[in-house]
């Protein structure tokens, strides 16, 4: 069975970071003090060994050993024979972190901090050792830390597995090789359990044996051999010299871990260890997504009807006549319904919920609160909201950056909450809605502090003074970098630069973000994401000679005018009088400098759209037709534009400019 | 040696059995084009490709230069005129006019460019590299810095040019000193 283990490195490094989200996840949850939650600890337990038993595949001996102190920690505390308490949590959390950077070492092939592992493995050693002195952890050998390494002549191992073992795709001969390669090996086996032929399910494993291995061997590297079926088998360890028969009932072990089949493979020579790692290292960058059997079955079967579409096609085309001609339609119809249909499904592919993100949050509010000392509970909602997986990946530091804001600004110390409950609270929430997504960061803090924020705008030049200016304009500010109204800077945030950052990271991807904010009550902070970063709809206009495209998401309404709706505001630019509003208008052909374009108001279109909140007339001369369009980079081999997204490929091969709308509005609001 | 009129297909095909061969070759190999009269050189390692001019997309508020982006199989590509990039009166886009289509290193790393010329000639084959001369300083009447060296040939002289200077984008936008978000605010 030779299988290259390399290329499941990648697929380790992926499941033990999962794992340890939901570790954290489960630690987070457990309640301090109380008799522990079972599901919770079992489900914290399975994780640990999940990432255990890969790594020992894989030969990462550190992270082994290393998981295999919090495993039987774990294991104490399901069993009931130890108590959950907050420093045993901490503690734990504290590995989780350290495991998270020992992984990360080892896929980069870096090192990692030696000292502070073997520090947290010394203090789960001794709430380990808090515990023995009362259950006695009996003289099964299993670990190096209950029994450092001893040297013995040899050992006598007595390896009954489960009926199921082969199942889960262990092989015992395997392991017998490997056993041999660390000294000289005597393998009896045991009949006993073999039924009669006729009863025999030939998947099931009915042997077990009695091994005698003598050498130098330590009893950890003898336990290592057996990491991955150590729960699928009964399995004991003793020293040569002692004979005695160990309790069957101190054996027991349960059998739990379900993942096992996913990846048990050969383990090699000692030289697998520096191969594997080569690999983990190059494969480290090439992202790579795990999609749902479901996403994937939908694609097929959209495929299929796309291919029954084409073969209608064709054999119209064999002897096409006019009179055919609403067949064609038809099908040239239902080819367009098939296309679309499967690149929406394709881009679903791509589609991640979100709880991806919010998962690190519980884990930074507990953090962060108990170091601020306050009180501060976190509500997560609208976690299986899926968004595109590159958005993902931008997301992820402005919503850190909002969070500990409101950790830090936002939530007041319980001295200062007066009538509100001590309790502070932040939420999360995300959602979908006409086609974007929408993610809000709301607390119920002190909310912005308006009079502080103009004071700063007037003393930076940004405001002028005497002026009125809106909440929102006021608030507008804190985007601005180098403003930060943090009465005195801490490790956490108050340094002014962040909310640029925040808003330029959220353009970047096409999205924007709106606060809004109540003294006293708290402040909510609103992001406004496209679903998907690759295709949009969109309305083509025209202007002049030029033609460009606005998405038309941001679309509100089309309108023609009359001049006389339109007043021009002291020098300010023209406002049109709108269903009881003032819109701002802005003349496309002067914005780019536009030749041969309509300039008379009444002779052209005014094109309503709306990004971050805020509306704008967009002045072209006619709407063209509407198409889908990928976006392409401008930047890549030119530079970034002013009130240009991006750029496409028009039906005709032409390139077609796409609008960058909410771009255009903050110049236009700059401007007046 | 005019190539004028020479179909397109046929002009890449050349070029890319030239650039196969200047790979390997000892010495050096430049692409020369015509503009207002005048022969210039570019590296034939640079050029990607020779395309006819068709209409580009006007981008807004780029330096008068740039002649707008077109579609490269799929890549946005920007054009650049070279007769104003070098202060040289425009002329009208005839059959001759083409696309030198060029790889231009950055900071940003590397950048399809095109270019527009008035027509290509030939492919210059120079041997001994000591027969590139430096460029004559001409004070800062004539703007020096795009040109890497002078070669004579039998009926004239070719400037061979640094594209990447000459097609920064940044150091056009910076000569332009047309911001875009300067642009849009007046």
């Amino acid at each position: 069975m030779a299988i290259d283990i390399g290329q499941f490195v990648q697929t380790f490094f992926e499941e033990s970071l999962e794992g340890l989200d939901i570790m954290e996840a489960g630690l987070l949850a457990l309640p301090p003090g109380a008799a522990a939650d079972l599901d919770q600890v079992n489900t914290i337990f399975r994780a640990v060994h999940s990432i255990k038993g890969g790594s020992g595949t894989f030969g990462f001996k550190e992270v082994t050993g290393f998981t295999h102190v919090m495993e039987t920690l774990l294991d104490k505390m399901r069993e009931g024979q130890m108590a959950v308490t907050s420093e045993a949590i901490n503690t734990l959390l504290q590995s989780v972190d350290c495991l998270r950077e020992m992984l990360m070492a080892v896929r980069n092939n870096t090192d990692f901090d030696a000292p502070r592992v073997e520090e947290l493995r010394e203090r789960l050693v001794q709430l380990l050792d808090q515990k023995k002195s009362v259950t006695g952890a009996g003289n099964r050998c299993t670990t190096a830390i209950q029994l450092p390494p001893v040297l013995a002549d040899g050992w006598r191992i007595s390896f009954r597995p489960h009926l199921d073992l082969m199942r889960s795709g262990n092989d015992p001969v395997r392991i017998f090789r490997e056993l041999a390669a660390l000294g000289d090996l005597t393998v009896r086996p045991d009949f006993s359990r073999l039924p009669r032929l006729a009863e025999m399910q030939p998947e099931d494993c009915y042997l077990t044996w009695e091994l005698e291995l003598r050498g130098s061997a330590t009893c950890e590297a003898v336990a290592e051999v057996f990491a991955w079926v150590e729960d699928d088998s009964d399995l004991t360890i003793e020293p040569l010299e002692e004979l005695t028969v160990p309790d069957p009932a101190e054996q027991e072990v349960v059998a739990e871990n379900a993942q096992q089949g996913e990846l048990l493979l050969d383990r090699r020579g000692n030289d697998r260890r520096r191969t594997d790692r080569r690999s983990a290292g190059a494969a480290a960058d090439s992202g790579s997504i795990r999609v749902g059997i479901d996403k994937v079955d939908a694609v097929i079967n959209l495929v299929g009807e796309l291919v029954t579409t084409q073969s209608m096609l064709s054999a119209l085309g064999v002897d096409f006549d006019m009179n055919r001609m609403d067949k064609l339609h038809e099908a040239l119809d239902q080819l367009e319904r098939n296309t679309r249909d499967l690149q929406e499904h394709v881009m679903r592919i791509r589609m991640l919920p979100i709880s991806s993100v919010f998962s690190r949050f519980p884990r930074m509010v507990h953090d962060i609160s108990e170091k601020l000392g306050k009180q501060v509970e976190l509500r997560l909602s609208g976690e299986q909201t899926e968004i595109d997986k590159t958005v993902i990946e931008k997301i992820g530091d402005p919503l850190v950056h909002l969070v500990r804001n409101s950790l830090d600004h936002g939530i007041e110390p319980p001295a200062e909450r007066g009538a509100k409950p001590a309790m502070g609270t932040i939420t999360l929430n995300a959602y979908h809605k006409s086609g974007s997504i929408f993610i809000e960061v709301g607390d119920d803090g002190r909310g912005l502090d308006r009079e502080a924020l103009r004071r700063k705008g007037l003393d930076a030049g940004l405001l002028r003074p005497g002026e009125d200016y809106s909440d929102d304009q006021i608030y507008e500010l804190i985007f601005h970098p180098g403003l930060s109204t943090a009465k005195e800077i801490s490790d956490v945030s108050g340094r002014g630069v962040g909310m640029d950052v925040v808003r330029r990271n959220i353009q970047d991807v096409g999205g924007s973000i709106q606060i809004a904010s109540q003294p006293g009550r708290g402040s909510k902070i609103t992001i406004c994401l496209p679903l998907t970063l690759a295709i949009l709809d969109g309305q083509l206009v025209s202007v002049g000679h030029d033609c460009y495209i606005i998405p038309l998401l941001s679309i509100v309404e089309s309108v023609q005018i009359r001049a006389e709706t339109v007043n021009r505001v002291a020098g300010k630019g023209e406002v049109l009088r709108f269903r009881g509003q003032h819109l701002p208008v802005l003349r496309l052909y002067e914005q780019f400098g536009a030749e041969g374009a309509v300039t008379n108001l009444e002779k052209g279109l005014l094109v309503v759209v709306e990004a971050d909140g805020r509306q704008v007339g967009l002045f072209v001369d006619d709407l063209q037709g509407q198409q889908q369009i990928s976006i392409k980079s401008l930047e890549k081999n030119f530079r970034r534009v002013a009130g240009v997204a991006g750029a496409t490929i028009l039906g005709d091969g032409r390139v077609g400019l796409i609008l960058d709308i909410s771009g255009l509005i903050r110049v236009n609001n700059a401007v007046t | 040696m005019a190539t004028k009129g020479t179909d397109l297909a046929t002009l890449n095909t050349h070029l890319r059995r030239e650039a196969a061969a200047s790979a390997t070759a000892e010495g050096l190999q430049y692409l020369t084009f015509i503009l207002a009269g005048e022969s210039y050189g570019i590296d034939i390692l640079k050029v990607q490709e020779i395309r006819g001019w068709v209409p580009v997309t006007k981008v807004p508020n780029a330096p008068f230069f740039v002649r707008g982006v077109m579609n490269l199989r799929g890549a946005i590509v920007p054009v650049i005129d070279l007769r104003l990039r070098f202060g040289l009166e425009s002329v009208e886009y005839t059959k001759t006019t083409v696309v030198i289509v060029v790889t231009v290193r950055s900071e940003h790393g590397d950048r399809i460019i095109g270019m527009v010329v008035d027509g290509v000639s030939d492919v210059l084959n120079i041997n001994n590299p000591a027969d590139i001369k430096d460029p004559p300083d001409f004070g800062t009447a004539v703007h020096t810095e795009f040109i890497s060296g002078l070669v004579t040939i039998e009926d004239g002289m070719v400037m061979l040019l640094n594209v990447d200077r000459l097609l920064s984008i940044e150091e056009m936008f910076a000569m332009e000193s047309v911001r875009p978000a300067e642009a849009m605010h007046t």
